[in-house]
């Protein structure tokens, strides 16, 4: 009885609301704010009802604040993946779990990543207590559409608030997998995404030829309009040099809000994403030429996209983007390692996210009025030695259990291991 | 005769090797790689980590005629040796990772390139993965950038008994056999769990569709390798004409003779002690279970069988089998007082395992487990030497050993370390201040800078 209670009431003190909001004081902080008052090395940051108050050089307490003291080390913003499947599968090998692609379904468009998404997922608690607190969560194109269907914004730190922004993108895949579900080439994947738009331009109207069957379900052209009417993005996985150029071509002739992901040539065409705005997500590591879209995949293209005014975010390109998104950190600071400034690197993986998807205004800073996502480190946040202290969310403080803490401290007991050995 | 046949085109081809000298004496398929001469060369004033489990602090390195000549503090150059003044900089074993699948599943990762797995059958004891071997991988010079010197090539895990496995040294090549390990014991790929039975049972509804099937396939296989080598052995005393001649059988009879080293891709705790069993009733060693994700489940067992765990500092949740993945396992396998070693089983993981092992090291830490850096070194160095059978010649900075070293930025485990010179036999095979003008992998040339002059 004793231990299904106990775990029920940490999940509890998650929920804004279920505990009484506390004013924090986080003290001697290095506090990378990602807004305008840049690194602030000796920081009092003060968090009042779950947003921020203050945040400042030497800031006074206010009476009564819990006083959490950073002993001088970095805090960031809460860490904020870009491209995840979190809540959406458990294990990749177990299909029951999985409800990321639906390749037998008629829609596309209008699959929403909100629906099925489980905030119960183990993936989140492992995920938070390394101070991942927000992430896009999207569907992944299966079957015969391009579409994969729309993403959500969620947070990780609530069993019932946890849907931040719904509809918050559109995912499409083109270069060679698009090709592929086009039916065969990228002459097909432009034409199939054409079409498609047409359709959506005529929805209502009568059709040219009644009996040539839509690939677009009701739903599908619904959920396309937002898209079409430029108002909520479009992100397309796109590698190849000349394929990021065609998606930066039909996003200006329909008026598009473009975000490219994977990007492995993007370096090759930056000044013409900087010049037409469009953020790239981009996976620092892949620096091999695994695909023939990705011949030019190099260390230091973060560096370079962001050298030239490229807006970055940084996210796993690989199997393990949702199970390990907790190694973003890792990511950027490889990309710092191959030369990408370290500000820039913490912001592409907390401010930037959450720009590309419309949620500035309330996250992705430390900044006065934003809701309080906090990680307290002890050490540098991007190395690999270092952890998070205290992580919060909303203001609410991230008990540090999850699965993968309760294996662990079961079998060092078990076998007698470190701390338990004298036992 | 070799050099004959180079003249013809078709023997040119598959041999890939003409215009090379090969002794007339020479065994099939064994290593052509010989360092070529290099100076001596002394690396001064950094922080050692010899993969003993020591440390030096302000120490030298002497590497001479291909080897560790001298390890310790102030050691006189001897006259011609180039010096590196490595101050601040730290200088480990060259890595070595006991699981790559580079040149097997090379870049591009396109059909014509995936020779991985002879999923054909659930057991081809019969296939070596050094024939599928392709040298013009790029993975190879991004990974010794990342300072791995050695890597384990393996058949991928498709099969219950998957082939042999071939130790690489790192150095570009045209053929395989100029990379090939000399000496090095072949190794068996073994798989263990999901993937054999839903590549045949679940994908085909073929042998073996449950995990009992499996273990049913791997005692079949050594029952049958148990006649075979008892054939063999007779013949060899002249008292039986000897089994007719068997690939697979070949490999299975040297696995119980000894000279092959089982290394068994294996997940959950149960599977690896099943596996020991099954090991002990057909009296073959397994010297490493791979993956290995709930290794830190029984640490002891592990050590009581003298058999290492290869594993991943994160991957997990894949799979069921995947799912009790945990960042401490390799420090508990460790704490336990096993063979604990970090693998990549990915190409762009290889180049990093210094900081999958920086990763590993820390989660043990916040475990309350000790861990100074120079034991985690072990991880990427002497325990992967330990496991593939090469202990006395790679893994540590003794004098003896091969001159494989690396000389690091910073320290190792840091996300922000890089190989800046790395050694391989003595030889300077990647200097990060004089990187090469075109990349090795004859794939990547004329990719870039094409036309760039045109409008």
């Amino acid at each position: 009885m004793k231990n299904i209670l106990l775990p029920l009431l940490g999940m509890a003190a998650l929920l804004p609301g279920a505990a009484l909001a506390e004013t924090i004081a986080i003290t001697n902080a290095e506090i990378h704010t990602l807004g305008r008052a840049g690194v602030i090395t000796h920081g009092t940051l003060v968090i009042r009802d779950h947003r921020i108050e203050a945040v400042g050089e030497n800031l006074a307490p206010p009476p009564g604040a819990r006083i959490i003291d950073a002993a001088g080390k970095p805090v960031t913003p809460g860490l904020f993946d870009a491209y995840t499947s979190l809540g959406l599968k458990e294990i990749d090998g177990v299909s029951e779990s999985v409800d990321t692609g639906a390749r037998k379904s008629r829609l596309s468009a209008a699959l929403d990543a909100a629906d099925a998404f489980n905030p119960r997922s183990t993936l989140i608690p492992v995920s938070r207590v390394e101070g991942l607190t927000r992430a896009a969560t999207a569907p992944q194109a299966e079957g015969d559409s391009l579409f994969a269907g729309q993403g959500a914004v969620v947070s990780l730190g609530s069993l019932s608030n946890w849907l931040v922004k719904p509809k918050a993108a559109m995912y499409a895949d083109l270069g060679e997998s698009g090709a592929k579900i086009a039916g065969g080439s990228r002459s097909a994947t432009w034409a199939t995404l054409r079409e498609y738009l047409e359709e959506v331009r005529r929805a209502g109207t009568p059709r040219l030829n009644p009996d040539h069957p839509s690939a677009l379900g009701l739903l599908d052209v619904e959920a396309l309009k937002p898209v079409l009417a430029g108002e909520e993005p479009l992100v397309v996985y796109v590698n190849r040099a000349s394929d990021i150029l065609s998606a930066l071509k039909f996003a200006e002739d329909n008026n598009l809000r473009l975000v490219v992901r994977g990007g492995a040539e993007a370096w090759l065409v930056a000044p013409q994403l900087a010049a037409q705005r469009v953020p790239v997500i981009l996976d620092p590591r892949l620096d091999l030429p695994q695909r023939f879209e990705s011949l030019a995949a190099r260390a230091d293209a973060a560096a370079l996209l962001n050298k030239a005014g490229v807006m970055l975010a940084i996210s796993l390109d690989d199997d393990f983007d949702t199970h390990n998104a907790r190694n973003l950190r890792q990511l950027a600071g490889n990309a710092v390692t191959h030369g990408l400034d370290r500000e820039a690197a913490l912001a592409a993986i907390t401010l930037n996210p959450a720009r590309i998807y419309g949620v500035d205004s309330t996250l992705g800073s430390l900044e006065p009025g934003k809701i309080a996502d906090v990680v307290v480190w002890d050490g540098d946040p991007l190395e690999t030695t270092s952890f998070p202290r205290t992580v919060l969310i909303e203001g609410n403080e991230v008990p540090p259990r999850s699965r993968q803490t309760e294996l662990r401290d079961r079998y060092m007991e078990k076998l007698k291991l470190g701390p338990y050995a004298k036992k | 005769m070799r050099r004959h046949f180079c003249g013809a085109a078709l023997a040119a081809l598959l041999l890939g090797a003409c215009g090379q000298e090969q002794d007339q004496g020479r065994q099939p398929y064994s290593s052509t790689y010989t360092p070529p001469a290099a100076e001596a060369v002394l690396i001064q004033h950094a922080t050692v980590l010899t993969g003993t489990g020591s440390r030096i602090d302000d120490g030298d390195v002497l590497v001479q005629n291909r080897k560790i000549a001298q390890v310790g503090k102030g050691i006189a150059p001897p006259a011609g040796a180039a010096v590196v003044d490595a101050q601040n900089r730290w200088v480990t074993p060259g890595i070595i990772d006991p699981h790559s699948h580079l040149g097997v599943y090379p870049s591009p990762e396109v059909w014509a390139t995936q020779d991985g797995n002879e999923a054909t059958s659930p057991t081809t004891p019969n296939v070596w993965s050094e024939h599928s071997v392709w040298p013009q991988d790029p993975g190879f010079e991004q990974a010794r950038e990342g300072g791995v010197t050695s890597m384990l090539i393996l058949p991928g895990s498709a099969n219950l008994i998957g082939g042999r496995g071939t130790l690489l040294k790192n150095v570009p090549a045209t053929t395989y056999q100029e990379m090939k390990f000399p000496g090095a014991p072949q190794v068996l790929k073994m798989a263990c769990g999901e993937n054999p039975k839903r590549v045949y049972g679940k994908d085909r509804q073929q042998f073996p569709s449950t995990w009992m099937g499996d273990v049913a396939g791997y005692r079949a296989a050594f029952a049958k390798a148990a006649e075979y080598k008892a054939k063999r052995d007779a013949a060899k005393k002249g008292k039986d004409k000897g089994p007719d001649r068997d690939l697979g059988m070949d490999t299975l009879a040297d696995v119980l003779d000894g000279k092959i080293l089982v290394e068994m891709h294996c997940y959950r705790a149960d599977q690896m002690a099943t596996m020991l069993d099954v090991a002990q009733e057909f009296k073959f060693r397994i010297a490493a279970f791979h993956h290995a994700v709930e290794a830190y489940k029984i640490g002891p067992l592990l050590k009581a069988h003298d058999t290492c765990a290869v594993m991943w500092a994160d991957w997990w949740g894949f799979k069921l089998e995947a799912y009790d993945g945990i960042r401490e396992n390799i420090a508990m396998v460790d704490a336990a007082g096993a063979c604990a070693t970090v693998h990549s089983d990915d190409p762009i993981g290889v180049q990093r395992l210094n900081q999958e092992a920086g990763k590993a090291m820390a989660a043990g830490w916040r475990a309350g487990l000790d861990i100074p850096r120079e034991r985690a070194i072990r991880w990427i160095t002497a325990n992967p030497a330990k496991a593939l059978g090469v202990a006395d010649r790679v893994g540590t900075l003794e004098p003896g050993k091969d001159g494989d070293v690396v000389v690091w930025s910073t320290d190792p485990f840091s996300v922000y370390a890089q190989a800046d010179l790395v050694y391989i036999d003595g030889v300077l095979r990647f200097d990060r201040a004089h990187p090469p003008p075109l990349p090795d992998s004859d794939f990547k040339l004329g990719i870039l800078g094409q036309g760039e002059e045109m409008p």
